[in-house]
């Protein structure tokens, strides 16, 4: 699609992001001390920080992520919403408490007040740092992505706009902003999700054309080859007046050969239409119209065969998301009720789409072909290609879903950004509360994400290449105001989570690296002046991973920030809690083989092959993707082994449970 | 106190968890079943999906609620 920067979105855009900044500068002089600076000298209410929580929580995987991926595949992203929100019963019920109990700035020192340790802080300050940056780079990567069509610019001057504005609001102030920058950024999400809620509701579903072509049903003989059965198609095709002198290419041709494709080429410009082969059980054939991205010769991008333009009216990809039928022959529903509007969806029949990729090297064509899908199908789970192994025999695959389920459950309550905020208010009473604040912010939250992800569905403006842009589009098909408006809070959603990280970072540099490596109580001004300069540092590495990484999928790169987290931290933090037989190095064990096992899984898996070093999924060592169903309970198996065999050094010998 | 708040917290954390186990086992092995239509033409997989999100805040809601009580 092509995106054209308007004047309205810009405004509102920079208006937004002055206004954060000013307030950051505002709060910037309020914050002067070391525990003023990480802290936020423990004094921001309960309810701000509950608030604050969501706007740390949501970041772009759920806001872009979440709702994309809901947009295309249906039910499935919602599995997503559901493990995130989950997570945060063990942050209540298990962490909350006693982390705000034991720990005074980061969450190596809630672990090590038992021990005093300088190797555990060491050990739990690099597993901080790993899983940060692991969580910074999906959340530059969706910077860039929105930058993208909000103003025109490139991806990487979008990273770089990202990580200079948050490195700003992190050197001036520090928690206290963050804190506010958050607070702001969580109510306005919530906000602005409920109304464009309200407004799909009240559009309610219609059938539309897409603009794209159908002809059919065609005779076939199924037993056939598909290149049979489309020469089959092309004969009766050729009876029909305006398809009499068409020229359709052969399918016995570079890659082409098999494939359910058929390819028409315009007669005055070079276009090449692509149309798909859709067979049902009947033997009846009908051809879908679909669309195409390939590179020519000299490397520009040709869409459906024409050079891709840069204005409107050019050659470019049409909006996707149509309903093509609803229930009882009607059109149209009018307002629907947030009931009806499953239950109306639940009966009708949506086009996705699906791609697939045609020819190798420099001959690829991507063709994005139409799916039309029953309702009943897109509110079931199991329909995302990651997902898909739950409706098929095999064990692997379904291993493979409950260990993503159990790593986003742990996941949270092992967030380094998440439990620093337990260090933001004053007592135990107020992290609980501003824990359930949080809960019910995010929980409505993700609630909405349902209505949001299939609002975008059926909004008819999405962009086939890109699931990322669902909720910004669905909001640019309401009004150019809500697409600005959006489009900012989705910004400012990176900003604030970033900034989290960025700190989060800083303060394990600051409180638990260096105290390792000097050895020495460093004065208050200095620990500031130390942490300033590590945020520039991690700011700087977040640009240029954030530049590298540009292309992946948001949504999987999370995955794996919670997979590490929790198989590195939760271990420990669980046990220390709840079993007095813990050694400290049962600890440092537990973290160090946690966090490697972990990153060791992900890199050696399926997804990994085929996502990062462009290899065969078949030749992946491990057996399936998530690594949490078997790196989680290793951490605590090496916990519990190593502090058995360091118990005797220890002054308190017995070992209940 | 602190205990009692323990206490009550993993009570609530192991309901919570067999509750959330019940709704990924499902899936995972009887996928099936999600696409069932209890109520309102709505199916499992959306009233689950709901019910573990407004869980959720429900007991949040008890356990603050209790530790309220416990501590004044």
């Amino acid at each position: 699609m092509i995106y054209e920067p308007s004047t309205l979105a810009v405004t509102v855009f920079f208006l937004f992001v002055a206004f954060t900044l000013g307030l950051s500068f505002y709060l910037g002089g309020r914050a002067k001390s070391s525990q003023g600076y990480f802290a936020a000298h423990g004094q921001i209410p309960w309810f701000v920080n509950g608030v604050a929580f969501a706007g740390d929580y949501l970041s772009a995987a759920s806001f872009l992520g979440i709702c994309g991926m809901i947009a295309f595949y249906g039910y499935d992203g919602f599995l997503y919403s559901i493990g995130f929100l989950a997570g945060w019963i063990v942050a209540l019920f298990v962490v909350a408490e006693p982390m705000k109990r034991l720990g005074k700035f980061t969450f190596a020192d809630a672990l090590n007040s038992k021990f005093q340790s300088p190797g555990l802080k060491l050990a739990a300050g690099i597993s901080t740092l790993a899983v940060s940056i692991f969580y910074l780079i999906p959340q530059m990567v969706g910077a860039g992505v929105l930058i993208q069509p909000l103003l025109g610019f490139p991806q990487w001057v979008g990273v770089l706009i990202v990580g200079a504005t948050v490195v700003i609001i992190v050197l001036t102030a520090g928690m206290v902003s963050t804190t506010w920058v958050q607070f702001l950024k969580g109510s306005l999400l919530v906000v602005f999700s409920l109304v464009l809620t309200v407004m799909i509701l009240s559009r309610g579903f219609k059938v539309e054309e897409s603009g794209l072509r159908m002809v059919g049903p065609f005779a076939v003989d199924k037993t056939e080859s598909v290149n049979a059965q489309l020469n089959e198609v092309v004969s009766q095709l050729r009876e029909q007046p305006e398809w009499a002198d068409a020229t359709i290419l052969s399918s016995d041709q570079e890659g082409w050969s098999e494939k359910p494709y058929l390819r028409v080429q315009d007669a005055e410009a070079q276009a090449v239409s692509v149309w798909r082969m859709d067979v049902n059980a009947d033997g009846e054939a009908i051809l879908r119209e679909a669309q195409t991205v390939s590179k020519s010769a000299d490397g520009t991008t040709l869409v459906n065969g024409q050079p891709k333009g840069s204005k409107k009216g050019e050659p470019e990809l049409k909006p996707i998301g149509f309903i093509s039928k609803l229930p009882d022959g009607n059109t149209e529903t009018g307002p629907l009720g947030p009931l009806s509007f499953f239950s109306t969806l639940q009966q009708s029949e949506v086009i996705l789409w699906s791609k697939e990729t045609v020819g190798s090297g420099a001959d690829a064509t991507t063709v994005y072909y139409q799916k039309p899908t029953p309702g009943s199908q897109i509110l079931r789970p199991g329909e995302h290609p990651k997902f898909k192994g739950i409706r098929k025999d095999s064990l692997l695959d379904r291993l493979n879903f409950l260990s993503l389920m159990i790593a986003l459950f742990a996941g949270t309550a092992s967030l380094p950004h998440i439990l620093i905020r337990y260090y933001t208010v004053k007592d135990e009473s107020s992290a609980r509360k501003s824990t359930i604040v949080g809960i019910a912010s995010i929980g409505f939250f993700y609630v909405l994400t349902l209505y949001l992800g299939l609002g975008a569905m059926t909004s008819g403006a999405l962009d086939v290449t890109d699931g990322n842009m669902a909720a910004p589009l669905l909001a640019k098909s309401m009004n150019e105001w809500l697409f600005a408006i959006i489009s900012a809070i989705a910004f400012t959603t990176v900003l604030g989570t970033v900034s989290g990280l960025i700190l989060a970072s800083s303060g394990a540099v600051t409180h638990d690296l260096l105290t390792y490596f000097f050895k020495m109580q460093l004065e208050d001004a200095q620990l500031v002046r130390i942490a300033k300069i590590a945020s520039v540092v991690v700011g700087v590495i977040a640009i240029i991973l954030g530049i590298q990484f540009q292309g992946m999928n948001v949504g999987y790169l999370v995955g794996w920030a919670f997979s590490v987290a929790a198989s590195a931290n939760l271990p420990s933090l669980v046990m220390v809690l709840f079993w007095k037989g813990v050694t400290k190095q049962g600890v440092i064990a537990a973290v160090l083989v946690g966090m490697t096992s972990s990153l060791a899984w992900i890199l050696l898996s399926a997804d990994s092959f085929t996502q990062i070093y462009g290899l065969a999924a078949e030749d992946a060592i491990v057996p399936f993707s998530q690594p949490g169903i078997v790196t989680i309970p290793l951490g605590f198996i090496v916990l519990v082994v190593v502090s058995l065999m360091t118990n005797g050094r220890q002054t308190h010998p017995e070992t209940s449970n | 106190m602190e205990s009692k708040n323990a206490r009550l917290g993993l009570l609530l954390f192991t309901i919570y968890t067999l509750f959330y186990a019940g709704f990924v086992l499902l899936n995972a092995f009887a996928a099936d079943t999600m696409e069932w239509l209890p109520f309102a033409g709505i199916n499992l997989a959306i009233w689950y999906g709901f019910g573990l999100i407004i869980g959720a805040f429900a007991l949040a809601g008890i356990y603050g609620f209790l530790c309220r009580e416990s501590r004044e």
